[in-house]
């Protein structure tokens, strides 16, 4: 007896098609590939479609904007605050979401498998791009991520030697908060070869004293529409030389979502950078 | 003996600010830096007098508006718990202020319109315009309860409004955390202009009206027979609580605790009238800002926290310890 259950589960062991360890550490196994996907984060769902598998998501945050195929799939929540129940009725094969999320022990106890993904930084999109290469069993995610960097390369190549060693500083809201050298931000701007006025030390996105700013005088400014209102009129700034110079890029909503998002859509943030700094870099 | 025991204090607040202004004027993004070195640095001497020391300056009256505010609130409502964010305020500015980010992206002329009245200007118009709609709510500034009910609930629709648009908006969810902890960093020297202008006029409006206050404090009926004229006198401390508040939110941003621990911060060294109260609370409101202002760029430097982060733990351990030390309560 107890040697035939051995021996079913040693036949069963194959019939599991896909054990894969997501960035929790937990190990979700499937039967067989995912065909019904739903996804809860904006850089997951880009990955999904660069992947090519786009066809295979039935829903997604409200937040994911791209590819426009996706603003026509039902919208199913925030990451953050999810809809259950829509989620539930559309019978995923598996809700992909960020760790942080709280839906995930709900999901899993309605017995929904739950792939958690936090990509931050350029070896984390590799790393996504491979897990969901293996989850949706398409082969050549390597392939696809070697394109994704030999673009930011090429992005970087495509800038005059004068640009290099321009000291930027990048806005990431008014408040303000830097995108520091740490962040993905801050590694694009490392691939273009450019200074980042915030030293590595103060961590991803440290909230600044203006007065930092001031005192480092960056030569070049970036921020989004959102954030950029007044800039100038800030007490002091008017004495930074990007300022006084005009060096300054806004970049408009839709460039902030590619610069900002950790995800395949790297390498034309690091185009939109680099067009930047050709038009405005000293 | 309270009148002496009061402007002892309010002496004491003048030249605990002086000094602070002096420490706050010293701090920057490299943490302490002595005054003196600024003068054969062109760079280090203009980042002093273009942001240190308005910024610091405007931490100040930040907290002395709030701090006025506070106490105004306190006695019209007569309810220790009333802050200056009270009457629908907080939330106002907070809708306009997520209406103009919205807007910003939208249309060009929106832009244009923005950039001329600016996002303080639309922020204090939000603040002045959640006051309004709670007078209109609660029909008249006669029934206090009715309109500390109306103001909740303004306060509760239009956060609720500000919500639904940074749903619709999600970009905007950035901006609006900067703006919904608070924030002395932009201060400059037109902003302070602007708060003492406004803090001069509300501090002698409140002088004046503080009899009102004391009548009141005595009950509604006891304030009548005195022979004061309560509607009108009303409707004056209203609008003088909207003004204060309305600048230093458009200015800062909602920061947290100062207005509500203000005025205890006054009430637990010394027990006076409202006329003094009132002032001794917005300087005690402002010291508390200042104080909270420099920690906040100190502790982290050259990062910051926020400072409505500050003035809780700063404001809030202090009444703490003045509670269990009387083992009563501060009331």
């Amino acid at each position: 007896m107890k040697l035939c259950l051995w021996i079913c589960l040693l036949v069963a062991v194959p019939a599991q098609a896909l054990q894969l360890t997501d960035d929790r550490g937990v190990n979700v196994s499937f039967a067989q590939t995912p065909q019904r996907i739903v996804s809860l984060l904006p850089s997951l769902t880009e990955s999904v479609c660069e992947l090519g598998q786009c066809a295979r998501l039935v829903a997604v945050d409200r937040y994911s904007n791209f590819p426009d195929s996706v603003r026509s799939l039902p919208q199913v929540g925030g990451g953050l605050d999810p809809n259950i129940e829509a989620i539930v009725a559309l019978r995923p094969d598996v809700v992909l979401l960020a760790t942080a999320s709280r839906a995930s022990a709900r999901l899993e106890a309605l017995g929904i498998k739950v792939v958690a993904l936090e990509p931050k930084t350029y070896k984390d999109v590799q790393r996504v791009l491979a897990k969901l290469g293996q989850l949706l069993q398409v082969a050549d995610a390597a392939r696809i991520w070697r394109n994704i960097d030999a673009a930011v390369s090429a992005a970087a190549q495509s800038l005059p030697a004068k640009v290099k060693n321009t000291r930027v500083y990048f806005e990431v809201n008014s408040a303000p908060y830097a995108a520091g050298s740490t962040s993905f931000i801050g590694e694009t701007m490392a691939r273009l070869g450019v200074q980042n006025i915030v030293p590595p030390a103060l961590g991803p996105f440290p909230k600044l004293n203006p007065e930092f700013v001031v005192r480092a005088n960056p030569d070049l400014i970036m921020v989004g529409d959102r954030n950029a209102l007044g800039l100038e009129q800030r007490p002091g700034w008017a004495a930074i030389r990007a300022v006084r110079e005009k060096r300054i890029c806004v970049f408009t909503t839709a460039q902030s979502d590619t610069l900002v998002r950790p995800g395949p859509r790297m390498a034309e943030a690091a185009r939109t950078m680099a067009a930047c700094l050709q038009d405005k870099a000293p | 003996m309270t009148a002496r025991r009061a402007g002892l204090l309010a002496t004491g607040l003048l030249l605990l600010a002086l000094a602070l202004l002096a420490v706050g004027a010293s701090i920057g993004s490299t943490g302490f830096e002595g005054l003196l070195a600024a003068r054969h640095d062109a760079v280090a001497l203009q980042i002093l007098l273009d942001i240190r020391l308005p910024r610091t300056l405007g931490a100040w009256l930040a907290g002395a508006l709030l701090g006025l505010a506070g106490a105004v609130a306190q006695g019209l409502f007569r309810n220790p718990l009333a802050d200056p964010y009270l009457l629908g305020s907080a939330s106002g500015a907070s809708l306009a202020m997520a209406l103009a980010l919205v807007l910003l992206g939208v249309s060009p002329f929106a832009t244009a319109w923005l950039v001329r009245v600016g996002l303080t200007g639309a922020a204090f118009a939000g603040a002045i315009g959640g006051v309004l709609l709670t007078l209109l709510l609660a029909n008249s500034v006669q029934h206090t309860l009715r309109l500390l009910l109306a103001g909740v609930i303004v306060g509760v629709v239009l956060g609720a409004a500000k919500d639904l648009v940074t749903l619709g908006a999600p970009d905007i969810l950035s901006a609006m955390q900067g703006f919904n902890l608070g924030s002395t960093s932009f201060v400059g020297w037109t902003a302070c202009a602007l708060m003492a202008g406004v803090w001069l006029l509300c501090v002698a409006v409140a002088w004046a009206l503080g009899h009102v206050l004391d009548g009141l404090s005595l009950g509604e009926a006891t304030a009548q027979s005195l022979g004061l004229p309560l509607p009108r006198m009303r409707a004056i401390l209203i609008l003088v609580l909207a003004l204060a508040t309305g600048t230093a939110v458009a200015q800062t941003g909602m920061i947290a605790f100062v207005g509500l621990a203000a005025p205890h911060l006054a009430r637990s060294l010394v027990k006076t009238t409202h006329s003094r109260l009132i002032l001794l609370s917005s300087l005690a409101g402002g010291v508390l800002l200042m104080a909270a202002d420099i920690l906040a760029r100190w502790l982290l430097a050259p990062q910051e926290l926020p400072v409505g982060v500050l003035t809780a733990v700063l404001g809030g351990s202090y009444l703490l310890w003045r509670m269990h030390k009387r083992g009563g309560g501060l009331l």
